[in-house]
């Protein structure tokens, strides 16, 4: 109830006072403040970040006041990053605003030790050439890195980290945690206790179906040599079983484990995504290991041993049809389990810590029991460099895109998008910015283009001349509409990887405002 | 010429846009100075909400070279609204947003004119919303988007092909969030598919049975809710919860709490117990930045042709990495609300009175307390009291009479239909055929069968 934190309520739904407490211990520095710079931090501004640093040298222009809301008449020929973080600084007082009024492209060039002092930089309007030093810079320091731009009906969002490890995924919809494939004694012995066959009705209707199915899986396997239903005719053949241990219609209970019964069928141990982490290299641990790899490397011990195949449980359980004691008491059988099983994990940390040279304690307890209750969704996002993949792009991802009718107009924004910053080096200009030469720099954007795409090492391949021509018509502009949503996208990409919840993007989203069907690109 | 260079300047980007001829552009496109100063000049254009969506809705706009907008809002302003409603201050709570949001955008952005609307929007007449050439929707709520849906829905016309009547085309653009998800879509009456025609894309929130409450709580959520709706009535006999009343909010959770610890449940909080009570719907300002985005995009390709359309569906989910998604949805060509209207065949000495009872039985409509509107001239009005009165006298007279006894006609009614137990109010298009009229009549039946 603190009244302070009212005004966060809608958000802290979401992300938590842990979420919050990052976000407020974050230092953002954003590079440009167009209007897709300005939204971006808008959006972060009014979530409560702890601080932010405005860099841009330019003065604001009459046109400047068609496509940013951050500054107004008052503004003209002053200082557009001084401007820009008054008004940003005017929606949250929470926040400290700073601005320099310097060129980020010459502060990348004189001063790279600069944006080691923030946790995260966003880089808007940037040519490849800046964001290409940059990359190397935020990568060395280990700041965190996000690039945007809008381009007419086009741009894109892309982050840059070397990895991102995710504890707190969130996903909307991931089975829960019940281990109907696989009862441990404790929730056998439980739903031992419990006989099926009650003849009080209210009784009988208010058996959780997570009792009905263990004890109706463990009758299963007695009679078929301790397999459960595995064939579609197995399958439906149990759920007959099912059905014919109801007393009544209006059994929701029975209703529920029917629905539910291929909890009983699923394949036990864990998922290929988990299998994928916990065989990465960085699970071989040493003194240079994170918490996150070290965490890691207890799991998979304990997979190997104490879990039978199994990670640690989660230790909670979905609503169901239930009387309240049954349903409490199941609560706490599952959330023993979770404990015994975080037990076993955090000693294995610590041992590991010890093996490695760490403080065995240097790990809290905290982040154990959160990692234990996430083992089954945790995420692990890598981001190659940017220069790594202008160089060295996966050509045939690159070949598949242009060839797919889903993606090809995305892909060739993103072809088009990096030759507009050629045509600029080659030209001083990007094509179509000034009127009167829109022809010329049509043929002048499409040899840019052919050979990009030769250098790509996709001969052949085109992008439409429609596509060219549009790129020539937007001539660089930065609509308010598509900046606010591209500096939409950047918040949010701002948000999950300081709070360290959700899962990021992983690949370079390209905007298409023509229709809408804009794409993520992994190249 | 002073003036001219400004203005040129001021819109130096949208230009690009609006004066350059395009090939992936619509049919209708004329691009030119021309173009963008119509938009400024005559586009009137409808913000229904002035919340998290309409606060970024109306600077997007404003910003889009739009510059006649209008926004309705019946609410005020809230501590919470300020992590995302980022045109209004701590100072502004409790005044209304529609006003407050009208000045913000029209102080930072000059020449822009918003004309704010502090009301329902039930309490606006059906025409003021014929004035907008397009209506942008920024709602949290299925039954605003219904009725808005079934006034845009209710100016169509179709010709005798059952075609539509372009010029009786209201267009929608409507946007949502929660948390990190949301949609945009485009709905051209007619066309494409309208809300009605969808509507299964809301699924109605789920209740917990009053059983389960009363007698088998398991969650923390089930201990509130008992407190709310149960607990509540029997204490307070005749008092009715106020959701925004701190005390009441306070008892519910102190009631829900003890709930809790008679069962063993735990897990209330005083926040999840406003969550559950209020159905709080989590909300950040980037979801809304990028549906609002989406939304003005639309608005401005719709209008000046700039470009394509999204067509229809657009959603986007930033919870796992990023996804958005286009889905052409298709129209219900029986559409209650955007099609050729209910057809109801009558006798020639069916009553007024008659009617309006029939359209409570009647198994697709029932809708009670009708108002009846045929062209302009309102044939019965529930409300205000002055209209009942002047309208009752034509309850008896027969309704073919009072239509100017054309054989075949639409009839717009107005009244309350109940939706998952909840009243709404609902607007309904019904083409009247009266029976044996002429015979004409029988031939557009046979057409319309």
């Amino acid at each position: 109830m603190a009244e302070p934190k009212t005004k966060y309520d809608r958000q802290l739904r979401i992300w938590g006072e842990q979420g919050q407490t990052a976000l407020e211990k974050a230092s953002i520095c954003l590079l440009n403040c167009g209007p897709t710079g300005s939204e971006t931090l808008k959006n972060l501004v009014l979530g409560g970040v702890g601080s932010i640093t405005v860099i841009d040298g330019s003065k604001v222009e009459l046109g400047d006041l068609g496509n940013n809301f951050m500054v107004d008449e008052s503004c003209v020929g002053q200082s557009k990053a001084k401007c820009v973080c008054t008004f940003l600084q005017e929606l949250n007082d929470a926040v400290k605003a700073k601005f320099i009024e310097e060129y980020p492209e010459a502060l990348v060039d004189s001063n790279p030790s600069f944006f080691s002092q923030f946790t995260l930089v966003v880089a808007t309007q940037l040519a490849e050439d800046s964001m290409m030093k940059l990359d190397k810079i935020c990568r060395e320091a280990n700041v965190l890195l996000i690039f945007a731009r809008s381009y007419g009906l086009t741009g894109f969002v892309r982050n840059s980290v070397k990895e991102h490890a995710v504890i707190e995924s969130k996903p909307d919809h991931f089975l829960d945690d019940l281990r109907l494939n696989n009862p441990w004694s404790e929730l056998k012995r439980f739903a031992e206790s419990i006989d099926l066959k009650v003849p009080d009705p209210v009784a009988h209707k208010h058996t959780p179906y997570v009792v009905i199915l263990v004890k109706m899986a463990e009758e299963w396997a007695k009679a078929h040599g301790g397999t459960l239903p595995s064939t579609r005719d197995e399958k439906k053949e149990f759920k007959e079983l099912l059905k014919a241990g109801m007393v009544a219609m209006d059994e929701d209970n029975y209703k529920e484990a029917i629905e539910a019964s291929f909890k009983v069928f699923a394949p036990r141990g864990i998922s290929s995504d988990l299998l994928q982490i916990i065989h990465d290299s960085c699970s071989e641990v040493d003194s240079n290991s994170s918490d996150f790899w070290v965490m890691v490397a207890a799991l998979k011990e304990f997979i190997v041993n104490e879990g039978g195949g199994e990670a640690p449980l989660e230790g909670s359980i979905p609503d169901m049809t239930s009387s309240t004691e049954l349903y409490v008491n199941l609560q706490k059988i599952y959330l023993a389990k979770s404990e015994a099983d975080f037990l076993v994990l955090q000693q294995r940390v610590k041992s590991i810590l010890k093996r490695i040279g760490r403080d065995p304690d240097s790990i809290s307890k905290a982040m154990i029991k959160s990692f234990c209750k996430n083992a089954r969704k945790l995420k692990v996002c890598r981001y190659r460099l940017i220069e790594d993949e202008f160089s060295n792009p996966a050509v045939s991802e690159l070949q598949k895109y242009l060839s797919d009718e889903e993606y090809s107009v995305a892909m060739g924004f993103y072809i088009l998008l990096r030759a507009v910053d050629r045509f600029a080096a080659n030209y001083n200009s990007f094509p179509g910015q000034f009127e009167g030469e829109l022809d010329e720099d049509i043929s002048r954007l499409k040899t840019a283009v052919v050979g990009l795409l030769n250098d790509l090492g996709c001969n052949g391949s085109t992008v439409t001349e429609d596509l060219i021509n549009e790129m020539c018509r937007f001539g660089a502009s930065e609509l308010h509409a598509v900046a606010a949503f591209i500096g939409g996208i950047a918040s949010q990409e701002v948000i999950k990887l300081i709070t360290k919840q959700f899962v990021p993007m992983v690949g370079t989203f390209i905007f298409n405002g023509i229709d809408q069907k804009s794409q993520l690109l992994t190249l | 010429m002073a003036e001219s260079t400004v203005h040129q300047s001021r819109s130096r980007d949208l230009d690009k846009l609006l004066l350059r001829p395009g090939n992936l552009v619509a049919p209708t496109f004329e691009p030119g100075a021309q173009l963008r100063d119509d938009l400024q000049e005559y586009a009137k254009i409808l913000v229904v909400g002035a919340g998290g969506l309409g606060c970024e809705l109306l600077k997007d706009l404003a910003l889009s070279g739009f510059k006649n907008l209008e926004v309705i809002d019946m609410d005020r302003i809230e501590v919470t609204n300020l992590n995302r409603q980022f045109l209004f201050r701590l100072e502004d709570v409790g005044k209304p947003k529609a006003e407050v949001a009208a000045r913000r955008v029209m102080e930072r952005v000059s020449g822009v004119n918003i004309v704010p609307h502090f009301c329902r929007i039930e309490d606006k007449d059906i025409d003021f919303y014929r004035d907008f050439i397009i209506i942008v929707l920024g709602l949290d709520s299925v039954e605003a988007r219904s009725y808005i849906n079934a006034v845009a829905c209710g100016f169509l016309e179709y010709d005798s092909d059952d075609k539509p009547i372009e010029e009786t085309v209201k267009p929608m653009v409507d946007g949502g969030t929660e948390g990190f998800k949301g949609h945009a879509r485009v709905i051209i009456p007619g066309s494409t598919p309208c809300f009605e025609c969808t509507i299964w894309l809301f699924p109605p929130q789920v209740k917990f049975p009053l059983c389960t409450l009363a007698e088998t709580p398991r969650t923390a959520a089930h201990c509130i809710e008992y407190a709310h709706l149960i607990k509540w009535d029997e204490v307070h006999s005749g008092k009715t919860f106020d959701p925004d009343d701190p005390e009441h909010m306070k008892w519910v959770y102190t009631e829900a709490v003890k709930r809790a610890e008679l069962f063993g449940i735990q897990g209330v909080t005083y926040s999840l117990t406003q969550g559950v009570v209020k159905n709080i719907i989590p909300a950040i300002a980037s979801t809304n930045a990028i549906v609002s985005a989406a939304c003005t995009l639309e608005t401005l390709k719709l209008v000046s042709g700039c470009s394509k359309t999204l067509s229809n569906y657009l959603t986007y989910n930033g919870v796992e990495g990023l996804h958005i998604k286009v889905t052409e949805f298709v129209k219900d060509k029986d559409c209650l609300v955007c099609g050729p209207g209910v057809l109801l065949e009558l006798d020639t000495s069916v009553t007024l009175q008659k009617f309006i009872d029939m359209l409570e039985e009647h198994p697709k409509l029932l809708l009670s307390k009708a108002s009846v509107r045929h062209q302009a001239t309102n044939l019965y009005m529930q409300a205000p009291q002055v209209l009942e009165e002047m309208t009752r006298s034509n309850l008896n007279l027969p309704l073919f009479e009072l239509m100017g006894k054309v054989p075949r006609d639409i009839v717009h009614v107005t009244g309350t239909t109940s939706r998952d137990d909840k009243k709404a109010s609902c607007l309904r298009k019904l083409c009247l055929v009266f029976k044996g009229a002429d015979a004409v009549t029988d031939q557009d039946m046979a057409v319309g069968a």
